[in-house]
């Protein structure tokens, strides 16, 4: 036999036991070409590509998950950010409209998803986009499927303050509109964005994309903690080395079946991203990985180290598997969605600032996080102004998901509910920093080229 | 014309009659059964056959429903995947 019972085993006992799957399948869609001064034909036409598209993606990937019975998790869609579409009709309620189709054509074909309901703004604000800014609240409260993302910087051009300044009333009314806020979970604010990234909420079809594409987003962390368990003993050296081989056969899978879905779309594969999605499903879990490498609790001395030697040893295997990696390709811990992640916050292990502190090695973000419903928008804006900066400075992604949850207080307990999991509202820093923020303009693109 | 290979995997309790009762359910299906191994690992039974479907005579989703429904009377996990996912996940 070609392959051993071994590796038929170990294979059946990842999906099976250890929740190996393939995350997503993102389909990247341009919309450009769909820009017109007439919105209805706009409207029709953007239905009708996302539904038709759309369809064709469930039934594909559905065929694949039979063939070779790995579970697809997510089928979803990435567009070209709206503020662009909707140049010739910035209005509130048209932004609403617009989102609202999107949600309904997306809804009737299966899909799971649909990012792109954003703008980037690292330079500066056109009128659409502060009006797309200004509608999103809406937006996020009356669609269920539509997620928005706002880029506020790129190490090239530096970090735009006056859109990280509009990102705390967001998120405030946005949480005031929806139960426990939850509608912020669909919103993400970046620097240095992914054109090709699958993941949620920051997915986007980036405007030097072609027309379609389609990208996958590998699982994994209930794999990888197995094989760290069982091997609780070996140096760091041979913990990479394991960690790299199990990433290699997770990766492999991913790209075999996004080379094959893409092929069967008749469209071109973009990339495979290397991050491990957590889930909250028992053991799926990043800070579990980490506890199996020997930490007592995720967020103690120690926790930079450990994440960026796993992070490290993920994109080593990862990229010996694929030719096409991309997307974030780092690790975005949502705190919500990982079980082990929220105990640890609940001990009191883990804070906002260690949190902030991972993202300096090799993770993109804070990623679900709850704060106080009452937290004030200037202190939003500083966090999200702190985490950005870290990217810009360290010429890669970074992004905030934040969720001031109302009425809810440090330490309290809040529950999104299904996939989106619960977790401890999180403190916050009492001081202010408004006086900071609000001389607004732009933060400078940071000096790359003095090395000598 | 190539064979469509696939590996079917039986992991559960060893039990009277699995082995016949699997190639019986592939012989209606009209499968053809080109290797089979089995092990013990961990305590569980494990057996792993490679069947050609090129020729069946019903879909890979009936096949895969038809096994599924095997699985559940025996109390076995059956799964089975086309073999390109182990060549990609196993083989450099």
């Amino acid at each position: 036999m070609s392959i051993s019972v071994e590796e038929v085993y170990e294979t059946a006992r990842m999906i099976l036991y250890h929740h190996l799957d393939i995350r997503t399948t993102t389909l990247g869609i341009n919309l450009k070409d769909l820009i017109s001064s007439n919105f209805s034909a706009c409207l029709n036409r953007v239905s009708q590509r996302i539904a038709t598209i759309g369809e064709r993606l469930v039934v594909e990937a559905g065929k694949l998950e039979t063939k070779y019975g790995i579970p697809i998790v997510n089928k979803r869609l990435a567009l070209t950010p709206i503020s662009l579409v909707m140049e010739p009709h910035a209005t509130v309620k048209k932004f609403l409209r617009m989102a609202q189709t999107i949600d309904e054509a997306a809804g009737q074909a299966g899909i799971d998803f649909v990012g792109g309901f954003g703008c980037l703004v690292q330079k500066g604000l056109t009128r659409s986009d502060r009006i797309l800014i200004e509608a999103l609240p809406e937006v996020l409260a009356r669609t269920q499927r539509v997620c928005a993302f706002m880029n506020a910087g790129t190490t090239a051009s530096g970090m735009n303050l006056d859109a990280v300044n509009l990102v705390g009333p967001l998120l405030l009314t946005t949480a005031r509109k929806t139960e426990n806020g939850a509608g912020c979970a669909k919103f993400a604010v970046y620097v240095n964005a992914p054109e090709d990234n699958p993941f949620m909420a920051g997915a986007f079809h980036g405007v030097g994309e072609p027309d379609f594409t389609l990208n996958v987003g590998i699982s994994g962390p209930g794999v990888v903690r197995s094989v760290v368990e069982k091997n609780p003993d070996c140096d760091l050296t041979q913990l990479s080395e394991i960690v790299k081989q199990t990433v290699f056969k997770i990766t492999r899978a991913g790209e075999l079946i996004g080379r094959e879905l893409a092929k069967n779309l008749g469209i071109p594969f973009g990339i495979v991203d290397l991050s491990l999605a957590s889930t909250t499903a028992s053991g799926d879990s990043v800070a579990d990985i980490l506890k199996g490498f020997g930490l007592e609790s995720v967020g103690t001395h120690g926790t930079t180290a450990a994440l960026a030697l796993l992070i490290d040893a993920v994109k080593k295997g990862g990229a010996m598997a694929s030719g096409n990696v991309g997307g974030l390709s780092g690790t975005f811990i949502p705190v919500t969605e990982d079980a082990g992640m929220a105990r640890a916050v609940r001990r009191g292990s883990l804070t906002l600032d260690k949190l902030e502190a991972l993202t300096a090695v090799c993770s993109v973000g804070l990623d679900m996080v709850a704060i106080p419903g009452d937290t004030p928008a200037e202190t939003i804006n500083a966090i999200v102004a702190d985490e950005l900066s870290i990217g810009i400075v360290n010429d890669k992604t970074t992004a905030v998901r934040l969720i001031p949850v109302p009425g809810k207080r440090p330490g309290d307990t809040v529950n999104f509910g299904g996939l989106m999991g619960s977790a401890p509202v999180m403190a916050v820093h009492p001081f202010s920093a408004s006086r900071f923020l609000k001389r607004g303009g732009r933060f400078p693109a940071p000096v790359k080229s003095l090395k000598n | 014309m190539g064979k469509e290979l696939l590996f079917i995997s039986v992991m559960g309790r060893d039990q009277k009659g699995i082995v016949a009762r699997v190639a019986t359910l592939l012989y209606r299906a009209g499968a053809n059964i080109e290797d089979i191994s089995q092990k013990i690992m961990d305590k569980y039974f494990v057996m792993v056959m490679l069947v050609d479907v090129k020729d069946a005579a019903c879909s890979l989703e009936e096949i895969k429903a038809r096994l599924q429904n095997l699985g559940r009377r025996l109390n076995l996990s059956i799964q089975i995947q086309h073999e390109n996912i182990f060549k990609a996940m196993h083989r450099v």
